[in-house]
């Protein structure tokens, strides 16, 4: 099995169909197959043993992917918004890599001796080479992984997820069907290429027979007006993404919008509630899963939105915090601390089996149990009719005294506050509890809130236990590019705060 | 033969060729235009000698599955024989699309 597999099936099907750019000027899923051809030959001319991606996304980057997967080499995207140490670390795992990188980022991969194409430099060699024939028994099977996907390391240092041709191209076999896009359906990308759901974006496009475009660099503004000029029918933003888009002033009609997918990170209610009534016509998606899952494993759809919406009954209104129903092909266990198997309504770890599930990681090893069970380190539990809501990291779990307190549940509260734009929750270290609460909040610019006030807010909701002992506000929040909290940054800042103010 | 999931089967009369998507536990037969599908990704012969009553083959990218035996398979090349599975026809499995998340 081999991802260029679903490249192959798609020149059969559909081979003069644009898959990638714009209309006029983009390439044809033939021609994507000839320049991977040639691409795979100068991997293996080179002797490289991966292709390290370090660039923004766009075209180069769906043909570096079938190149390398033609040559039987993973493909390595990296971020890049790494401090240098961390990007060395990272680069020296791949001593022997054919790099493709942005001219301002070309050094890094320089300095690690590797030879380096910028993406414009690596289509144009391809597309002048002689050497693009595609041989149909010219078929490689290969034990090495299809794509490495760092983690953003949020929690811990940052692992290489190896992601193997099997657990892509199932998660493609599961999720989609084969070229059941219109020809005139065109998906917008604005996730990073480092990101596990920008490599979903490429084989599943491709496999609808979807046209993909990318935004390099995410604005509202851009973003809405790439989706009216290119008459974009479906795109996936991250939750931030759809926060600054909806608080936008920007003209907001997007007519060709069918379908709008979002993940990555929690929503919180206020802005898809808002964005479901700014667009009606829109079916909005929320996808849930994790790099080590090859992308979904969970998929609240556009009826169960619409159901969740207009709905006066609790249960079902509280759907539209949920991220759905998890898809064919994956096993679900929501398991206690023993490992013991949960009923629905209680929370805990969410554990899933499939052929999707990589679980893998560079150096470590697969990390299942003996019945193949990952465990996924979020928290979570399924209701009556199997919807699943998640609860945040196992890891951000807070202890304070002897009780366990989940910061998502004390965000929620916080963010149903109409003048609170976005909140984290941390357990600072404290010499009596252990831990005591803590929480930063970015308010809406030019609403004065009491931090008292504030505080008071959540108590009506929480018990005083679950009330931060200390509300700050700032300006921002640590978040990744692609609007993952990173809540050790949180912490660190907040020490040091206090730190200062008692000097 | 038994099958394996994600394994590649090819037909030994026609162009056909599919993946197996989900596999029986138990031993089955797999047959193309009437004769015995084989491990590999290219289909042997251009269809010319399969007997009419086993006219009918795979389309691109359609699934074929039977749920009471535990098979799906994709068809990742098509072809003209029919895909059978123990002597009885495979149907073709609809398609009940999820929303696209990516």
């Amino acid at each position: 099995m081999n991802l260029t597999m679903l490249l192959d099936m798609a020149v059969d099907g559909f081979g003069d169909r644009i898959v990638v750019g714009s209309r006029d000027l983009g390439i044809s899923a033939a021609r994507l197959q000839e320049l991977s051809v040639a691409g795979a030959a100068a991997i293996r001319e080179a002797g490289a043993d991966s292709v390290v991606y370090l660039a923004v996304n766009g075209p180069a980057f769906p043909v570096a992917m079938f190149s390398a997967a033609r040559a039987g080499v993973p493909l390595v995207p990296v971020n890049y918004r790494l401090g240098r140490e961390q990007l060395d670390g990272l680069l020296a795992n791949h001593p022997r890599a054919l790099g493709i990188a942005d001219i301002t980022q070309a050094e890094a991969l320089e300095r690690a001796g590797l030879t380096v194409f910028s993406p414009q430099e690596w289509i144009q060699s391809l597309a002048s080479s002689t050497n693009t024939a595609f041989d149909e028994d010219d078929d490689v099977d290969t034990d090495a992984p299809a794509v490495v996907i760092y983690t953003s390391g949020t929690t811990s240092a940052p692992k290489g997820v190896l992601l193997r041709h099997e657990n892509l191209t199932s998660y493609v076999f599961g999720s989609v069907e084969f070229a059941s896009a219109e020809e005139t359906d065109a998906a917008l990308v604005s996730v990073p290429p480092y990101h596990i759901a920008a490599v979903a974006n490429v084989i599943t496009n491709l496999y609808a027979g979807r046209r993909t475009m990318v935004l390099e660099q995410f604005t509202p503004d851009q973003w809405l007006d790439t989706v009216r000029r290119e008459e974009i029918t479906n795109a996936l933003v991250v939750p931030t993404m759809l926060a600054r888009i909806v608080e936008s002033d920007a003209d907001k009609s997007v007519p060709s919008l069918r379908g709008l997918a979002y993940g990555g990170a929690p929503m919180p209610a206020k802005v898809i509630e808002r964005a479901l009534q700014m667009w009606p016509e829109t079916g909005f998606v929320n996808a849930y899963g994790l790099t080590e899952t090859s992308s979904t494993i969970a998929v609240l759809g556009p009826d169960d939105h619409r159901a969740a919406l207009a709905s006066d009954d609790e249960a079902v209104r509280a759907r539209l915090g949920s991220v759905g129903r998890v898809v064919p092909g994956i096993d679900l266990e929501i398991r206690d601390f023993d490992d013991s198997v949960l009923e629905p309504g209680v929370m805990g770890r969410i554990c899933v089996r499939g052929d999707q599930v990589s679980a893998e990681y560079a150096g470590i090893g697969r990390m299942v149990d003996e019945r193949g069970f990952f465990d996924t380190r979020d928290k979570g539990y399924v209701d009556e009719e199997g919807f699943l809501f998640v609860g945040g990291r196992v890891d951000d779990t807070i202890i304070r005294g002897a009780e366990n307190i989940a910061p998502a549940e004390i965000e929620d509260v916080i963010l149903r506050h109409p003048d609170v734009l976005d909140v984290a929750v941390v357990g600072v270290p404290d010499d009596e509890w252990g831990q005591r609460i803590e929480a930063a909040v970015v308010l809406r610019p030019g609403a004065p809130v009491d931090a008292e006030d504030l505080r008071a807010f959540v108590r009506d909701s929480l018990r005083s236990s679950k009330t931060p002992d200390r509300i700050v506000y700032w300006d921002e929040l640590p978040r990744t590019e692609t609007g993952k909290l990173v809540r050790r940054h949180v912490v660190d800042r907040l020490v040091k705060q206090e730190q200062s103010a008692k000097v | 033969m038994i099958l394996k999931v994600g394994q590649s089967l090819a037909s030994s009369v026609d162009t056909t060729t599919v993946i197996v998507v989900r596999a029986p536990k138990t031993d089955v037969s797999l047959t193309c235009g009437g004769v015995d599908m084989v491990v590999g990704k290219k289909g042997e012969g251009d269809g010319s000698s399969i007997d009419p009553a086993y006219i009918g083959g795979a389309e691109l990218g359609k699934r074929y599955a039977d749920d009471e035996a535990g098979i799906e398979i994709l068809c990742t090349k098509p072809g003209k024989g029919r895909l059978e599975l123990d002597g009885r026809a495979l149907p073709l499995k609809a398609a009940k699309p999820l929303p696209s998340s990516d």
